[in-house]
């Protein structure tokens, strides 16, 4: 089915400067897939070496966190939209 | 009243939080007309203590509104100098401010906007060592940093003294707010338990940010602390605000608090501060990226490197 991929803006340098992308899939770990296959760049941004969702990028199905339903295994409906947010960090100049 | 200059400030006398002055009922009469401020809310405001860590981008529209809106004591951490490109976006500096101390520029600009209030200056980093004692003494914490070290240190230092940290943060176009360490609710680390290797995201200095829209995300992290402050409306807990000025959209996620969270989950394995650089995958004089990409060294770093 088709689903909705929101890119943020930081990833957006690989994803062809897109803000979504539409994929067809049945899970969210297929959704991911089509879209790394897409766009082979985003794949080191989203993935560790050992292929697990990097822990800095949450995934979130509508308004829910993939986390507390059932990861990449969740299953997707016609029209849910993926959200990919990683974490960013701007405000002032460094602090630390 | 605070003096103009003087680091850090000497607590004052403690003001008479029960009243307002005459002067004090003109200046907030538009809060006081409303029922959700009144009188009550605006003593709230005067009793309360906020910290504001960064006074760039973020801080400068924050603390600008929450000396406007009448905040008793605010508290300033920054050890930068306004610098030229600051002034794309930091609105609480002028063109004349330009290489003056920011906590400085800061602490004047706000107590010209509001002689009532109190304004601390901290100018120094925020480190493991100090972050503890320059936190405890304020109800509120908000967040305007721009790197991952302090961020997790911030929300660290928030969780284990139980203080609600008031989060925003910038990229390019994009915002993110929320509430963090509120009783009950989520933190930094439920959201996101590990930080990005270095590199692997780039920063404002390399991404770029548009001026205005640290001024809507800090403005927002205003409405919130005042919010929190007077008890009133429904605060950003749990929630994740998203923001994209260029399509101009605002979504919200669901923040959940992790069980399994090693700071505020039910067996937590960080029970005291620890090396935010290190967390971070980051070694000494490498962490901060300079805004330009000449190498920068401060007068005193010559100073002392010469031995003089």
């Amino acid at each position: 089915m088709a689903v909705k991929v929101i890119i943020p803006t930081p990833l957006r340098a690989y994803a062809d400067k897109q803000e979504s992308v539409e994929v067809q899939a049945a899970t969210v770990g297929e959704a991911l897939s089509a879209l790394t296959n897409k766009f082979g760049e985003l794949k080191k941004h989203l993935y560790s070496d050992d292929g697990r969702l990097r822990s800095f990028v949450n995934v979130y199905v509508n308004d829910e966190d993939i986390r507390y339903l059932q990861k990449d295994q969740t299953n997707l409906r016609e029209g849910d939209t993926i959200s990919i947010v990683p974490s960013i960090a701007g405000g002032t100049r460094n602090l630390n | 009243m605070a003096t103009k200059t003087g680091i850090p400030a000497a607590p004052p006398v403690a003001k008479a939080a029960r009243t307002l002055s005459k002067d004090e009922v003109l200046r907030y009469s538009r809060h006081l007309i409303m029922p959700e401020v009144g009188m009550e809310g605006q003593l709230k405001l005067k009793q309360a203590k906020v910290l504001c860590i960064g006074t760039g981008g973020l801080g400068a529209p924050l603390g600008l509104y929450l000396a406007a809106a009448g905040v008793g004591r605010i508290g300033l951490v920054d050890f930068d100098s306004v610098d030229y490109t600051n002034l794309q976006r930091q609105i609480l500096f002028g063109t004349s401010d330009v290489g003056r101390p920011k906590i400085e520029a800061a602490s004047a600009r706000l107590r010209n906007l509001n002689p009532e209030i109190q304004v601390d200056q901290f100018e120094t980093r925020l480190t493991s060592e100090n972050a503890l004692d320059i936190l405890r003494d304020y109800d509120i914490i908000v967040d305007g940093t721009d790197n991952f070290p302090t961020r997790y240190l911030v929300n660290d230092a928030c969780v284990l003294l139980g203080k609600p940290n008031v989060y925003g943060s910038i990229f390019r176009f994009e915002g993110q707010i929320t509430v963090f360490g509120y009783p009950g609710g989520p933190c930094y680390r439920c959201l996101y338990p590990e930080p990005p290797p270095p590199g692997l995201v780039p920063s404002c200095a390399e991404g770029g940010v548009l001026g205005v829209l640290p001024g809507i995300v800090g403005t927002i992290q205003a409405a919130e602390t005042l919010k929190l402050i007077i008890g009133i409306g429904e605060a950003l807990v749990g929630r994740l605000l998203l923001l994209d000025a260029l399509a101009m959209k605002f979504r919200e996620l669901r923040l959940r608090k992790n069980p399994e969270c090693p700071v505020c989950g039910e067996h937590p394995t960080v029970t005291k501060l620890i090396d935010y650089a290190e967390f971070c995958g980051i070694r000494g004089e490498e962490a901060p990226m300079s805004e330009t990409s000449v190498p920068e060294i401060t007068p005193r770093e010559l100073k002392s490197r010469l031995g003089i």
